[in-house]
């Protein structure tokens, strides 16, 4: 187990970085902690992750009408996601194609143009350059070649309403990136007859730990009841659940999706708007979330109907988007911002048009667990503070096990660890080509 | 009705109030409250008026989940806050907004910082209370923090504001 340079050097052509030990005779998988504190090893991962896979940008309800436009950071770049005049989406980098200032500084709005504040060029929402100097200023290529247009991301291309972008000029199509994974947007997306909207804003916080450790978390069936004890105890007081369901729960697969994306499916003892109803929240409730039920059973067969309304799922899809259909559905995506700090990012995702009571009972729901106020994702931000901690100690405990099942092989349960080895091997051939290149 | 409280009377409530959550005092805290009253924190910069119904908040407590949250802060399995964090609470600019029968209308400013783990978390903002006059003592029958951050820097509402 010494496999660890010190220097971490770049390892050799067709090697893995050496930070992720797999052992199938022993039942062994380790991941080397200091992937989760060094410099150099964002540094791959910035060229051989962020600069090559397929990442989350947002979704077609958060630009609904024309001129829409907002502004996240992705991958370690500005961008702006916006809606032109004739409907067209775009993914543009935000600079200002003359020296670079940042163009568009209100995280949301609606415009015809966008115009740089410092010298006033200005564009049409399309990209295209919009200014016209008296001759003499410029060249006409400068206004025909393309040179003064904003530069778009090099690929931009949506799933079921999921905008993604590339920075890879010829990379996949995201289709076939996305692979195993659609089955499972598609659950999501189908939940609503006319589509899924993000709901009301969103929630955007910072954790002091490595991105990774958000990967894991949001698909970890096994921390469930030792960290969030608390949250089952609320949902035992408020009348969800008798002591004593919780441990039958949750007994459920894992399911390796391809290209390093996981999902884990299960019964759960929480409510779900979408259709399944819970006596916490009252009988006067009961009949519109049992026709939410009904309406997915006619619309998607007993079977698919039924495992929409009743099964949770937790989904990774590489490297950095979470969409979890749980007590409600969130969306979280999330960027490395030093080995030690990431920016979060999460929403509510809700079925276009459903009714108010509905609507109401998802936000208030989706509370009671998730976000930075909830009763348990708080915990969880400690957890993965505290690992960022523990990992001070890594010359003398240098490695984390992620071996819980892997005697099970295919047949890996909710509370194994195989969806986050899906995603670490991934990882490892991902981030080897990063040192590479 | 008994008299209208006065801004004096008001502030006193107030400190008070903050005096028992810096001193993790959280069932008396929640003895203050009327049943029925809702705690809210909205997301970082949201309007005055939002509403939980229709936005994602932080926190959304009705009566029942606020009186679970405090439940849960005296666990030592709440792991955020566990130990638990010092905290000191500045309140200030209170102003009395207007009444409603019994009910005060009173907003003021708030600083909250927080430790743990050697960082130093700020949280900032104005709160909006609805106070219930109409008994001997003082209640809180609504209270919505309103962060006048842009981004949730602490990274987690752990503690209540």
């Amino acid at each position: 187990m010494t496999l660890l340079d010190p220097a971490l050097r770049p390892p050799l052509a067709g090697a893995r970085t050496g930070l992720v030990m797999e052992d199938q005779e022993r039942f062994l998988f380790r991941v080397a902690r200091k992937a989760f504190t060094e410099d150099g090893v964002l540094e791959w991962e910035r060229r051989g992750i962020f600069d090559r896979c397929w990442l989350y940008l947002g979704h077609t309800s958060e630009i609904v009408e024309n001129g829409d436009f907002l502004t996240r950071s992705v991958g370690g770049r500005e961008m702006v996601f916006n809606r032109d005049r004739g409907g067209a989406v775009h993914a543009f980098l935000n600079t200002c194609p003359h020296r670079g200032a940042t163009l568009v500084r209100e995280p949301r709005g609606n415009s015809i143009s966008f115009q740089c504040f410092y010298h006033g060029w200005a564009f049409n929402v399309n990209g295209r350059f919009a200014s016209r100097y008296a001759e003499g200023n410029y060249g006409e290529d400068h206004y025909s070649g393309g040179c003064a247009d904003l530069t778009p991301a090099p690929r931009l291309e949506h799933y079921r309403g999921f905008y993604f972008i590339n920075f890879d000029r010829n990379a996949e199509s995201l289709s076939d990136y996305l692979g195993g994974a659609k089955e499972y947007i598609d659950i999501v997306a189908d939940h609503g007859e006319d589509g899924m909207e993000i709901v009301g804003g969103d929630q955007s916080y910072f954790i002091n730990a490595n991105w990774k450790l958000l990967a894991e978390n949001s698909v970890d069936g096994f921390h469930g009841l030792p960290t969030h004890s608390t949250y089952f105890d609320y949902l035992q007081a408020v009348g969800d659940i008798k002591l004593g369901d919780v441990g039958n729960t949750f007994r459920g697969g894992a399911v390796d999706l391809g290209n390093g994306h996981a999902v884990i499916e299960y019964p759960s003892p929480w409510g779900r708007p979408v259709a399944r109803w819970t006596p916490a929240w009252g009988e006067d409730k009961r009949e519109l979330i049992e026709a939410g039920r009904a309406r997915l059973i006619q619309a998607h067969g007993q079977e698919r109907g039924t495992r929409m309304a009743e099964l949770s799922r937790n989904m990774i899809i590489f490297p950095n988007l979470v969409i979890n259909d749980i007590m409600a559905v969130t969306v979280r995506t999330f960027q490395p911002l030093a080995p030690d700090r990431m920016a979060v990012s999460a929403w509510a995702l809700g079925v276009k048009g459903e009714d108010e009571r509905v609507r109401a009972l998802r936000l208030f729901n989706f509370l009671e667990f998730l976000g930075p106020g909830g009763l348990a994702t708080p915990d969880d931000v400690e957890a993965l503070e505290s690992c960022q901690r523990g990992y001070r100690n890594l010359r003398e405990a240098p490695w984390n096990d992620i071996s819980k099942g892997m005697p099970r092989g295919a047949n890996a349960r909710t509370d194994d660890e195989e969806q986050m080895r899906c995603f670490w091997r991934e990882w490892d051939r991902r981030v080897a080509e990063g040192a590479k290149a | 009705m008994s008299a209208a409280p006065t801004r004096a009377a008001l502030e006193d409530f107030l400190y008070a109030e903050a005096a028992l959550l810096d001193d993790w005092r959280l069932e008396e805290w929640f003895a203050l409250f009327t049943p029925g009253a809702v705690y809210e924190v909205p997301t970082a910069g949201a309007p005055d008026d939002d509403d939980p119904t229709r936005s994602l908040f932080y926190i959304a407590d009705d009566y029942v989940r606020l009186r679970e949250r405090v439940i849960r802060l005296g666990k030592k399995e709440a792991h955020a806050e566990f130990p638990h964090s010092r905290t000191r609470r500045m309140i200030s600019n209170v102003r009395i907004l207007g009444t409603d029968g019994d009910i005060v209308r009173v907003a003021c400013n708030l600083v909250c910082y927080r430790a743990k783990n050697g960082k130093v978390d700020t949280y900032f903002g104005h709160c909006l209370y609805a106070i219930d006059a109409s008994g001997p003592d003082l209640r809180i029958a609504a209270k919505r923090v309103l962060l006048d951050m842009d981004l949730l820097y602490p990274g987690k509402v752990s503690i209540i504001l």
